[in-house]
């Protein structure tokens, strides 16, 4: 299909999610303290991916949650279409606790900003550890990730769309152009 | 999709998707109220003015603490200590208010269609927060929330709203509300509350309490309003209690399990006893967390279209 490009197929992106898995144990000196938080929608299910790797790698059950920012957003004024929000659901206590916070894409990083304000709103976490799948540049906010499953460098025109198999009928990262789609 | 209206006027002619869409949304607002900060920065910079000309607790308290969970700056106006007492006229108080900026507009007012009427002069988002015998949506809404909350479902469930349904803004707004989203209705009460041409809007008319217990899932039990002088339509409160009221002993006589609610202030001992208002069958204290998020949802979903 002209303008749009498979970067990443489903062996790919299970394998990015396995270094990932690893390297959030090696930087945290295991899983002691860790909570994972996963943000809707893709995020959410990227979050329990990495839940099940984890549990491989060192058979323990982490707290697992999911944020929804909607309410924190900034472009409300901006923006013509009204968001749908849902429930964040996230039942245990992050105070003192290291946060891996789980999202598809980076792009901005007005998204990871609202998701920063909601989850101290919950609590004060010890750290906040961004986990990302694709880096695509272009940030307006001083934001950076600790984990980033694969950085590609798009252009304004260009959009990144992540399929999961939970959401959509696929597992993988397409590169889209939008002009040409 | 934002809502197919920017004013909230009340739910005659609200389409089933906007109710929906307000319940849906609501229960987001219910999971805020349940963190350990219940606030949320949403309506950051919005000004809102709560215009009530009637006294209201529950109503106003509300309001007032949905508009500041969602970060909104509040203001309350009430007609004692303000210069309506001065001889104000309705619409200067409101083109004064209006050109301090101000988004939205939640008014309460003895006369019907007042929130109509501001729409047509001012340019701020309206929300009928009751208008004398007409409507009082965000109550209607709480309570179908709660219903939804309790069963799982609307449609398809028996509805019955007990009382002085020719005077009561709470039973026209959940008449509207409730067959929209499919409910069975049915009304009872003193022949001299049920207005004349009631069946014409899809509902049944009871005139037996038993029966209304009998043949329903929830009663909505409204109050008593003696300070409309509700006196005049029966002989006396102990009669109205008598034939109307709900204790236990009638409960237990016609029912297995039925479920009450209240939109409040109780008359303890006429609409309802006291160990009913307190009992297992009744949620009306729900239906007061509830009012919040839904009122929440209500202003989110006005507040943040242009």
């Amino acid at each position: 299909m002209k303008g749009k490009s498979k970067i990443v197929d489903s062996e790919g992106l299970d394998r990015i999610i396995t270094r990932m898995s690893h390297e959030i144990l090696e930087h945290n000196k295991g899983s002691k303290n860790l909570v994972l938080i996963g943000m809707r929608t893709r995020g959410e299910f990227l979050a329990k991916r990495i839940w099940n790797k984890i549990k491989e790698i060192e058979n323990v059950e982490l707290p697992i949650g999911v944020l929804d920012v909607t309410l924190y957003r900034d472009d409300f004024r901006k923006r013509l279409k009204q968001p749908e929000v849902s429930v964040s659901n996230i039942t245990f206590d992050i105070n003192d606790k290291n946060v891996i916070l789980v999202d598809d894409v980076l792009y901005t990083g007005r998204t990871v900003r609202s998701a920063l304000n909601a989850l101290m709103d919950f609590g004060r976490p010890a750290s906040i550890q961004l986990c990302i799948l694709v880096d695509r540049g272009h940030r307006e906010l001083p934001i950076r990730a600790e984990y980033v499953g694969k950085n590609i460098p798009t252009s304004q025109n260009e959009e990144i769309k992540v399929k999961m198999t939970e959401v959509d009928n696929e597992d993988a990262i397409f590169l889209i152009d939008i002009n040409n789609e | 999709m934002p809502l197919s209206s920017r004013h909230l006027l009340g739910l005659q002619g609200v389409p089933k998707e906007d109710i929906q869409l307000i319940l849906d949304t609501a229960l987001t607002f219910r999971e805020v109220l349940e963190r350990p900060i219940k606030k949320v920065p949403t309506l950051q910079g919005k000004t809102i003015v709560n215009l009530f000309y009637e006294s209201s607790t529950r109503t106003r308290i509300s309001f007032e603490l949905a508009e500041k969970r969602l970060s909104a700056d509040a203001i309350n106006f009430s007609v004692s200590g303000s210069s309506v007492s001065k001889g104000e006229t309705f619409k200067d108080t409101i083109k004064n208010i209006e050109a301090m900026k101000v988004d939205m507009v939640v008014v309460r007012h003895a006369a019907a269609g007042t929130p109509l009427f501001l729409t047509k002069i001012s340019n701020a988002n309206i929300i009928n927060a009751g208008d004398g015998i007409h409507e009082h949506p965000t109550q209607a809404l709480l309570d179908m929330y709660s219903i939804r909350e309790k069963f799982g479902k609307i449609a398809g469930l028996k509805v019955c709203i007990v009382g002085d349904i020719a005077h009561s803004r709470v039973a026209l707004s959940n008449i509207f509300g409730l067959i929209t989203m499919g409910a069975k209705v049915s009304v009872c009460g003193p022949s001299t509350m049920i207005p004349k041409y009631i069946e014409d809007l899809g509902v049944q008319v009871i005139y037996n309490i038993d029966e209304a217990i009998q043949e329903n899932d929830i009663l909505n039990v409204l109050r008593i309003q003696l300070e409309r002088k509700a006196r005049e339509y029966f002989p006396s409160i102990r009669e109205y209690a008598k034939y109307f009221g709900i204790d236990r002993a009638r409960l237990e006589k016609n029912k297995k399990s039925i479920v009450i609610m209240h939109p409040g202030p109780i008359n303890r001992g006429v609409e309802l006893s006291s160990d009913i208002a307190d009992g297992e069958h009744q949620i009306i204290l729900q239906q007061v967390t509830n009012g919040v998020a839904v009122r929440m949802a209500v202003l989110y979903l006005l507040g943040t279209v242009n």
